[in-house]
C-alpha cells in the first residue's frame, strides 16, 4: 500500500474512533505509530509537549506532524485530512437529528462504554510512558541509584501536585520541567 | 447567495482566529468559542453552546473539529462547516508543518536534550491528570468500572488492539444498558 494510503487511512480510523478528543487520542495513536515504526514513545511524548506549547487541536497537530514526518507535506495533508473527515461527515449527517440521536438508548448504552474505556486506555499510556520516563534503560538496580531517575521522580511528583492542586497551566509546567532539566544537566548531575 | 459566502468567509476568520489562540485544544476553546462566536458574533446562543460540548463529546473525533462543524454547520450549512472547520485546521496545519522540518535537528542540540528530559517527567503528569479529569466525566456504575480496568489490563499486559478495545468497550456498554433497561433496573 503507498505510505499516503496508509497515513490516510489510519488517521481516518483514529478520527472515526476517538471519543473525547485530545488525550483521549493517545493510546490510539501510541499503538499505531509504534506498530508502523513512525515513532518511538519517547518521541511521542516529546511530541506531546511540543503540542501543548503550540496552539490547536493536539490531534491535529501529532497528524500533522506524523503525516510531514513519514510523507512530507502531502503526507501531512492525507493525514490531517483523514483524521478531520470522519467527524465532519458525521456531524453533518447527524446534526439534524440530534436530539433524537442523543436520546436513544443505543447512543447512551455505547457511550457508557466509550467514556469509560478511555479512561483505562489512558491508564495504559501512562504506564507505558511512566516506564519510558524512569526506566527507559531496563528495571535494575542501577536506575534506582542514578540521580535521573530521581531527578525525573522530583519533577513528576511537583507537576502533579502543581496540576491536581493548583491548578497550574500545563504550558508553565512544560516550560518549569524544561528548566529543572537544563539546570541538572549543565551542572552535571544529570546525564543524558 | 452573496450573503452566504460572506457568511462563509465570516466563519473561516473567526475559526482561523479561535486555532490561533487556542492552546491545547479540546475543551480549551470551549470558553473562546462562547467569547468570539456566542458573545460577540451572537451566531449561536449559551444553550446552543452546551449542545455543541455535548455532541462533540457523543461523536468521534477531536472536540475542536466536531464543534467548528457543528457551529459551521448550524449558521451556513454545509459550506459553513467546511469553513470553520478549515479555519480552526489551518494554524496548526502550518505551524506543526513547519516545526516539522526542524524539530529533529533541534532535538540534537545538548540544552534542548537536557530540557526534553525534564519534560517528559512533567508530561506524565499531564496524562495523569488526564486519566483523573476522564474518570470525573466517566460513568460511576460497576459496568463502568469493569471496563475501564479490563481496558486498562488488556492494552498494559497484553498489548490488545486498541480498535478492538473500543469497539467492544461501546458494545459491553450497550448491552450492559440494554439488560438493564429490560429489567426496570438501574445500573
Amino acid at each position: 500500500m503507498s505510505i499516503f494510503l496508509l497515513l490516510f487511512l489510519e488517521f481516518f480510523k483514529m478520527g472515526a474512533l476517538t471519543f473525547g478528543g485530545g488525550y483521549a487520542m493517545i493510546p490510539f495513536i501510541e499503538e499505531t505509530v509504534l506498530r508502523h515504526g513512525w515513532m518511538t514513545t519517547r518521541e511521542l511524548v516529546d511530541f506531546i509537549a511540543v503540542s501543548e506549547s503550540t496552539p490547536g487541536a493536539f490531534a491535529v497537530n501529532i497528524s500533522t506532524y506524523i503525516g510531514s514526518e513519514v510523507g512530507g507535506f502531502p503526507g501531512a495533508v492525507l493525514s490531517t485530512l483523514g483524521l478531520v473527515l470522519p467527524p465532519f461527515i458525521i456531524i453533518i449527517l447527524i446534526a439534524k437529528v440530534y436530539e433524537k440521536f442523543k436520546q436513544s438508548t443505543i447512543v447512551q448504552g455505547a457511550m457508557l462504554g466509550l467514556k469509560s474505556t478511555v479512561v483505562g486506555l489512558i491508564a495504559a499510556t501512562v504506564m507505558s510512558v511512566g516506564l519510558e520516563v524512569f526506566f527507559s534503560g531496563g528495571i535494575k538496580t542501577e536506575t534506582f541509584l542514578s540521580a535521573n531517575f530521581y531527578v525525573s521522580l522530583g519533577i513528576f511528583a511537583a507537576a502533579l501536585f502543581l496540576l491536581l492542586y493548583k491548578k497550574l497551566n500545563p504550558i508553565l509546567i512544560i516550560v518549569g520541567s524544561a528548566v529543572i532539566g537544563i539546570i541538572f544537566g549543565y551542572t552535571g548531575v544529570i546525564s543524558v | 447567495m452573496k450573503q452566504k459566502f460572506k457568511l462563509c468567509l465570516q466563519l473561516f476568520l473567526t475559526f482561523m482566529k479561535i486555532g490561533v489562540v487556542t492552546f491545547g485544544g479540546g475543551y480549551a476553546m470551549i470558553p473562546i468559542i462562547e467569547n468570539e462566536i456566542t458573545d460577540k458574533k451572537g451566531w449561536i446562543d449559551a444553550d446552543d453552546l452546551l449542545e455543541v460540548v455535548a455532541i462533540s463529546e457523543t461523536t468521534p473525533g477531536p472536540i475542536a473539529i466536531c464543534s467548528a462543524t457543528f457551529i459551521g454547520y448550524k449558521i451556513a450549512g454545509v459550506c459553513g462547516a467546511f469553513a470553520a472547520t478549515f479555519g480552526v485546521v489551518l494554524p496548526s496545519f502550518v505551524i506543526i508543518y513547519i516545526i516539522s522540518l526542524f524539530l529533529r535537528t533541534f532535538e540534537e542540540l545538548q540544552v534542548i536534550k537536557y530540557a526534553f528530559f525534564g519534560i517528559r517527567a512533567g508530561v506524565l503528569a499531564l496524562l495523569i491528570k488526564a486519566v483523573v479529569s476522564m474518570f470525573k466525566k466517566a460513568p460511576k456504575n460497576i459496568v463502568a468500572y469493569i471496563i475501564m480496568a479490563a481496558s486498562f489490563a488488556t492494552v498494559a499486559f497484553f498489548s490488545a488492539n486498541v480498535i478492538i478495545v473500543i469497539v467492544s468497550a461501546a458494545v459491553i456498554g450497550l448491552a450492559a444498558t440494554l439488560i438493564a433497561k429490560k429489567a426496570g433496573k438501574k445500573l
